[in-house]
């Protein structure tokens, strides 16, 4: 996760890539994920923390990670 | 305390440079009900996918197009194009509307004639019509508008055969601006054909010619066309007249009024650029009472189907599953595809969702069923993240739709009919197994024994 630490994120989801100059908007969920992502947090250990802090069902949380994972991917932001 | 609501984790990168003034963002489009019965409840009753046609709309739609056209004329008949979409139900409601049939095939005739339309009600038309069906027709006083000179004959030979004289009209062909022209049905005016087909029925003397159709084509979005139009058939039926002695007692100007569907490649809005069924009208009357002779008002005929019923018909289908493309793309792949939306291959289609969902909208492409690369419903359009089993209503698809879908890969689902008074109907029952086995034979040597 070394290239998301190297990532600008203000508070209000705001993203900028200084390597590639491009910039991103997240929400508040994606917002927490890339910050547990940034702490070396696993996988299956950020889908705990989501389905805690929300109250929400593991299996959809971990559903849209997988696919919020793949966008991050798509962007070669990970 | 109570939790934050969920809402799924999304990013999406910033596009500058890009932006355009008529670019449509996602507008939040909620359907949750048509012409008040909830989708819920349609879906309850007969699954999805399935098609919703709205009574009250198509009735509309024809009143509003019938009015604008016989507040400027005094004679004037719509002919339901049956290709458009020849569900009993929706053909009923138009022939209890005042319109009669028009047909382009045997197996059209014969689907009027058993849902209970007299045969001088129908309007016979198309490049192929069977020498049984023209008997037929001939027998019964339908209208038939002749598409080619082997035709001419046929018609002859039968009316020699019922020993009668018998009324028929001429299909022409013409330039009228429009591109591409359609020059393939009828006989060519420009250059000559017409007259020559004119020339052949007078020398035959076994037909009478009463009438002229044209049509010259589809999704028409300019009402000056239809001008040219009427005053080349016009001329063309005094030319007649006066040279043949035939009297043309109509003028049947088909169909191409276009629906308010957006056009794949045209960038402005529906409501901007489709002209109004008034201006059409306008349009056509104004050039008719401008080119005819004092007191002569020979029956205007129209075959509108699409700006009749495109607006009437509903999809509701449903997402079954949520992927994420290579190039980051969000896909949906839904319950119905391009074997029940032909026209999604040239109309980027009106898409609603039947519920509120949270989260940023992002680029989507929405996938069919069936396992065939081409299946793609809409290429690309701005959705919130839909979870599995969100529905989607995609409209106007009442036009063409359920008579060219296709049997393949998947049944066809059912359709169903809201009435004026609130009522749900169902107007076709959904395909099953038997449908598609009951017509095929399995030779004796072929029966499969596997099991053993």
């Amino acid at each position: 996760m070394e290239r998301l630490k190297q990532l600008a994120i203000s508070e209000e989801g705001f993203i900028f890539d200084p390597v590639t100059g491009n910039s991103f908007t997240t929400n508040g969920t994606g917002l927490f994920i890339l910050e547990a992502l940034k702490e070396g947090r696993e996988e299956k250990e950020i889908v705990d923390l989501l389905t805690e802090k929300y109250g929400t069902d593991k299996e959809n949380v971990s559903r849209d990670l997988m696919d919020f994972m793949e966008q991050l991917r798509s962007y070669r932001l990970i | 305390m109570v939790k934050k609501k969920y809402e799924k984790p999304v990013i999406k990168k910033l596009q500058m440079g890009f932006m355009n003034k008529f670019g449509r963002g996602y507008l939040s489009h909620i359907r949750q009900a048509i012409d008040g019965v909830s989708i819920d409840k349609l879906v309850e009753m007969y699954g999805s996918p399935q098609f919703v046609f709205s009574e009250k709309r198509l009735r509309q739609n024809y009143r509003r197009l019938y009015n604008s056209f016989s507040n400027r004329y005094p004679n004037v008949q719509f002919g339901w194009s049956y290709k458009t979409n020849y569900l009993n139900a929706i053909c009923a409601i138009l022939h209890k509307e005042g319109e009669v049939a028009e047909v382009v095939s045997e197996f059209e005739y014969e689907k009027a004639r058993n849902l209970g339309v007299p045969g001088h009600k129908i309007i016979f038309n198309g490049p192929f019509k069977t020498i049984s069906s023209l008997k037929r027709a001939l027998e019964e006083g339908a209208i038939i508008n002749i598409d080619h000179f082997e035709e001419i004959q046929d018609i002859e030979r039968l009316a020699q055969s019922l020993n009668k004289k018998v009324k028929v009209g001429i299909r022409i062909n013409m330039d009228t601006g429009i591109v591409p022209q359609w020059s393939r049905f009828g006989f060519n005016l420009e250059s000559g054909q017409a007259l020559d087909a004119v020339k052949r029925i007078a020398y035959g003397k076994r037909l009478v010619l009463n009438g002229l159709h044209c049509h010259i084509g589809t999704f028409i979005l300019e009402p000056k066309a239809y001008s040219l139009e009427i005053e080349k058939m016009v001329n063309f039926a005094y030319q007649i007249e006066d040279d043949f002695g035939f009297k043309i007692e109509y003028l049947d100007i088909g169909g191409g009024f276009p629906s308010k569907n957006r056009l794949k490649g045209i960038y402005l809005p529906p409501e901007v650029i489709i002209p109004s069924g008034e201006d059409f009208a306008e349009a056509i009357c104004d050039t008719l009472l401008r080119c005819l002779r004092p007191n002569d008002f020979p029956k205007l005929i129209l075959e509108t189907g699409r700006a009749i019923v495109d607006e009437a018909g509903y999809l509701i289908t449903t997402v079954h599953a949520i992927k994420r493309m290579p190039d980051g793309l969000r896909a949906y792949v839904v319950d119905a595809g391009v074997n029940l939306l032909f026209t999604s291959f040239w109309y980027k289609f009106n898409i609603e969702i039947d519920r509120e969902v949270q989260g940023i909208p992002e680029p989507s492409i929405i996938y069919g069923p069936l396992c065939m690369n081409i299946d793609v419903v809409e290429e690309s359009i701005n959705l919130p993240p839909l979870p599995r089993g969100t529905r989607l209503i995609i409209s106007p698809v009442g036009a063409y739709n359920v008579t060219q879908w296709m049997q393949f890969i998947n049944y066809r689902p059912a359709v169903s009919l809201i009435t004026i008074e609130g009522k749900i109907e169902l107007i076709r029952e959904p395909e099953t197994l038997d449908d598609i086995l009951g017509k095929e034979k399995l030779p004796q040597k072929l029966q499969l024994n596997l099991e053993d």
